[in-house]
């Protein structure tokens, strides 16, 4: 019988959850050639928004369109929003082009947030492909701030080229740090780049962390998360230790619409983060 | 002293479980080397004599292209990795380069010392040929991913 490990989720959307929330353009930054982080500020400075790390939101732009976009700041500076997204489509498009102080809406938080409850006390190895850093990151606040709740913590990152690595200046500030370990190679090296230059699935057996007491988030194209996850047992890290976020063609968030089923997974409502024994046969069953 | 690379080589993830006649053999085309920064383990097409156990550093295996500036890095080996496959196969020629990016500190094998032993038993010839396989299985599933270029944008 399946073992339920999926965290709790205390934070429950807004009561009406189909009602966007005005929320204004306060900072926007490009990272890399095609993706672009935005901070969102409440437009009413009293509105409550709290959210847990791996949830995501609808992101509206008025005239356009919604998209699902993972938060990928800080929680703890609720209820300011940092959203990091690849440009992919009418929504983002339209969205890359606004400016500071443009206003957006936002329905949310939606989903299951990564396991923090459960991986207290454990080792935490976080596995991200390409723009998947982004839904980690707020698991990497979370664990800094609360670090002695933690065992090691292990980033574990891999993109394509070099110019494709997101959060640079923040991926330094965390290498230099004594109590965690960065990991970091790209799929094709560029000139000047004397990193590691290989599938992010080859860090895996040389991480320093201890299997039997790990728990392990993955978070990246699906293909490189199945493999993450096998090069993850392989080294000993229990099953239902594991965590993924899946993506799917998400529309209502709450689970109505369908558009996202998977099987009997709804990844809108019970995702996108599911305990990898959960999604595992569903990863590999084609046509879903 | 060459007998002392025998604890080291049995520790090694690849010869794990290795019987210690078949790793004691192996010390004997075994040798201690280091590199240092920007020395070239190897070029090329160079003969091909000698496999790397890598103890310490990072090796930066590269293909020299004219229009990419230079020296393309196909990949990075580090630590309890090795390094060269192309002793095994005639006519032993390199297909890359290999430059130490940082003080590299490795167990050389001399890859004709081993051929010539295996070829006399042939259980240390298998032993070796099913770890090399496998180490073989596992690079060509890591490039094949890498082909697949998952971070590309999928519109």
């Amino acid at each position: 019988m399946h073992q339920l490990t999926e965290p709790a989720v205390d934070v429950a959307p807004s009561p009406d959850v189909m009602l966007p929330h005005r929320f204004r353009i306060d900072k926007y930054r490009k990272d890399t050639a095609d993706t672009f982080t935005v901070d969102l500020v409440p437009v009413n400075p009293d509105q409550p928004f709290m959210y847990q790390p791996g949830q995501f939101n609808m992101i509206y732009i008025f005239g356009v369109g919604e998209a699902p976009i993972s938060i990928s700041g800080d929680p703890a500076t609720a209820p300011k929003l940092v959203h990091t997204t690849r440009v992919v489509g009418t929504v983002t498009t339209a969205m890359r082009g606004l400016g500071v102080g443009h206003e957006l809406g936002i329905r949310g938080p939606f989903g299951r947030p990564w396991p923090t409850d459960h991986a207290r006390g454990h080792d935490v190895v976080l596995v991200a492909g390409g723009i998947g850093l982004a839904p980690l990151r707020p698991v990497l606040y979370h664990v800094l701030a609360n670090r002695s709740d933690y065992g090691k913590l292990v980033l574990l990152y891999g993109t394509r080229t070099p110019a494709d690595i997101l959060y640079q200046r923040e991926l330094q500030q965390w290498r230099s740090r004594l109590d965690m370990e960065v990991f970091v190679t790209v799929d094709r090296a560029t000139p000047g780049w004397r990193g590691n230059v290989d599938v992010v699935t080859t860090l895996i057996p040389k991480a320093p962390f201890d299997p039997l007491n790990t728990v392990a988030m993955i978070c990246g194209p699906e293909i490189m998360m199945r493999f993450a996850a096998i090069g993850l047992l392989k080294r000993g890290v229990p099953a239902n230790h594991l965590y993924v976020s899946l993506e799917r063609n998400m529309k209502c968030a709450v689970g109505f619409c369908g558009h996202c089923q998977l099987s009997r997974e709804f990844v809108c409502r019970d995702g996108p983060v599911f305990p990898y024994d959960r999604v595992r046969d569903l990863m590999m069953t084609r046509e879903l | 002293m060459v007998s002392d690379l025998g604890p080291y080589l049995a520790e090694h993830p690849i010869l794990e479980g290795m019987r210690p006649e078949h790793i004691q053999l192996m010390v004997g085309c075994a040798e201690n080397v280091r590199f240092h920064p920007e020395e070239y383990l190897f070029r090329e097409g160079e003969k091909s004599d000698r496999f790397y156990f890598l103890r310490h550093g990072k090796v930066s295996l590269e293909l020299y292209h004219p229009k990419g500036g230079g020296a393309m890095v196909v990949q990075t080996l580090g630590e309890g990795d090795v390094i060269g496959w192309s002793w095994l196969f005639p006519p032993h020629y390199r297909n890359l380069d290999g430059r130490a990016t940082e003080l590299v500190r490795a167990i050389a094998l001399d890859g004709a010392c081993l051929r010539g032993k295996c070829e006399a038993d042939h259980e240390l010839g298998y032993e070796i040929m099913k770890r090399f396989a496998h180490l073989m299985e596992k690079e060509l599933q890591a490039m094949q991913l890498r082909l697949l270029d998952m971070y590309a944008p999928t519109h």
